[in-house]
């Protein structure tokens, strides 16, 4: 069994956003690139696991980035996985991604393709769907659990207030949650062993962008807290009715 | 040319966010010139989809198939893709949860449309096909343009007040011929967590940190949830811990809330549990630690022992809601 999955460059966590160029751009000045955390500690390691099991044969990860994303597409190689691929292009529109990782998807056959739930940056949480439609599969969001034999999985998925467990055959497309896998650490001998793995660069297919980002705003600051004594919760109810008219 | 939108129902009712859907799209309808034709699919009473009227739509085309009761993303795609024929649509809208999440990006991908995922604002005709939405987990905003004909929006919930107007839509039948693939997820089994309010649709949040000291506190927690009308929520370390069930862990590698109120009782507030709550219109920190950075982006706060002011506060509710009635 193939499995891919696919791994998105993101800011760290605790990155603050500064703009740069009359707000029509992110300043990345300074700022630390890490592996998705939905991508890495859910998708990446429970695809290791099923290796591990020796249920999947191949874990081959992709991400769509120029060459400044190949530190943190090694970082994931260090944790494991068979090969990388690095579509050389720059996108921030999830249909043209899901094209890219879609096109070369279909030169190899992949029987499972993992991705997180969303990428932290720009939150859309599409391509793992468009995928999907783009190769003619199914697709199972808010994973939290996942069980194949090479043939059929077995998901646990959020649902509103609640949870389900689905089948269906492979292929299928996973975005992965919580609980799907544990997360790892890289050792020592992964991050050696990352550098002797075959990073390919493919070249992007003709896909054009169906979006476009025109400018960026950072939210107001808050207008100031109000503090309220801890002996008068009357008052803090009070303004929760009258004045923030949340109750 | 009409603006199609999908809307979402639960035990006979229509969801109050589908509502915020079918009236989104009746403004951008009015935006250009059109009108709404609202998408049921399933088992679901004519007088509940007449009401959608109320809310904008002029016309619901229902799709009733049993088997779209529950959510079957490939299904749902292509009754949407037939409504869409059919209406001849340029634009579709479904909200940013967890079935419009299945099912708009396939639209998108199927149509070369683009896609604005959790919309903020309305589209601003002037300069293109403008919309803000959310990015970097709330910490900016985007302003993205929809360049191609057809267009995909999922709206976030709780983005826009509800506002009731008259009107009663009219119901076409639509027929889809299904396909197996349509169907090719089968649902085994369903686990609904009884008696407590969905935590991503909850309109206000208690949420509880490890400034409660243990699971045996919660049930201060919960009463105050219970006398509001909440759902509760922990931070990463609680649910870690294994003091409350995964599920209520709201953060950055957790679930998202943006209820109109998140009360955070003993939480410090790392940037990756604000990553979870940031939309929330109004927040409370309650906290012995003056210094916690929570404060910071509280808009009321409360420096003192949870254990002592949990209990005042619910009695305060309490009351409240009592000279209330």
């Amino acid at each position: 069994m193939k499995i891919l999955v696919c791994i998105s460059q993101v800011p760290d966590t605790s990155t603050k956003i500064v703009l740069k160029d009359n707000n029509t751009a992110i300043n990345n000045q300074g700022v630390t690139y890490v592996i998705n955390p939905y991508d890495e500690w859910y998708a990446l390691v429970r695809a290791l696991e099923l290796k591990e099991a020796g249920i999947a044969s191949d874990i081959h990860l992709i991400t769509v980035g120029k060459v400044d994303t190949e530190p943190v597409i090694r970082k994931a190689l260090a944790l494991g996985g068979d090969e990388a691929i690095r579509i050389d292009a720059d996108s921030h529109d999830p249909y043209e991604t899901a094209n890219y990782i879609a096109e070369y998807a279909k030169t190899v056959g992949y029987d499972l393709i993992l991705c997180g739930k969303e990428s932290i940056d720009y939150n859309n949480g599409a391509v793992g769907a468009m995928l999907a439609e783009l190769l003619d599969t199914d697709y199972i969001g808010f994973a939290s659990d996942i069980q194949t034999d090479g043939k059929t999985a077995t998901v646990k998925r959020e649902i509103e207030g609640g949870e389900e467990t689905d089948t269906c055959s492979l292929p299928v497309v996973i975005a992965c949650q919580k609980g799907v896998a544990e997360a790892r650490i890289p050792n020592m001998r992964g991050i050696m062993a990352a550098r002797t793995r075959p990073l390919k660069v493919v070249a992007p297919a003709a896909v054009s962008s169906v979006t476009e980002i025109l400018s960026y705003e950072l939210p107001p600051a808050k207008a100031g807290i109000k503090m309220v004594s801890a002996d008068n919760m009357d008052e803090l109810v009070e303004l929760l009715h009258a004045e923030a008219k949340v109750i | 040319m009409s603006v199609i939108v999908l809307v979402e129902h639960t035990e006979g009712n229509i969801k109050k966010k589908s509502f915020e859907a079918v009236q989104y799209a009746a403004g951008i309808a009015q935006k250009t010139g059109t009108t709404v034709s609202a998408v049921v699919l399933g088992t679901l009473s004519n007088s509940e989809m007449e009401s959608l009227g109320q809310y904008g739509a002029q016309k619901v085309l229902h799709v009733a198939d049993a088997r779209l009761d529950e959510l079957h993303a490939r299904a749902y795609t292509s009754a949407l893709l037939a409504a869409a024929q059919k209406e001849g649509s340029k634009i579709i809208i479904a909200l940013h949860d967890i079935n419009g999440r299945a099912v708009a990006p396939r639209l998108s991908a199927k149509l070369k449309a683009g896609l604005v995922a959790g919309a903020l604002s309305y589209p601003d005709l002037d300069n293109g096909f403008v919309i803000k939405k959310a990015v970097f987990s709330g910490k900016a905003f985007a302003f993205v343009n929809i360049t191609s004909d057809v267009k995909v929006i999922t709206l976030m919930p709780n983005t826009f007040q509800l506002n009731k107007v008259e009107g009663k839509a009219t119901i076409e039948k639509l027929d889809v011929s299904f396909g197996d693939k349509d169907f090719g997820i089968k649902v085994k089994e369903v686990n609904k967590i009884k008696g407590e309010i969905p935590l991503a649709d909850a309109q206000l949040v208690v949420s509880g940190g490890r400034g409660m000291k243990g699971p045996e506190n919660w049930g201060l927690i919960e009463s105050l949830a219970k006398e509001l009308g909440a759902g509760t929520a922990c931070s990463r370390p609680v649910a870690d811990a294994h003091w409350r069930p995964h599920h209520e862990h709201v953060g950055q590698t957790g679930g998202t809330v943006r209820p109109n109120l998140y009360i955070a009782v003993g939480i410090s507030g790392a940037i990756q549990h604000l990553a979870g709550v940031n939309g929330s219109k109004t927040i409370v920190v309650i906290n012995k630690d003056p210094e916690a950075p929570f404060f910071k982006a509280a808009n009321y706060g409360v420096v003192g022992d949870a254990m002592e002011i949990l209990p005042r506060l619910t009695e305060a509710v309490k009351n409240f809601k009592q000279n209330q009635k």
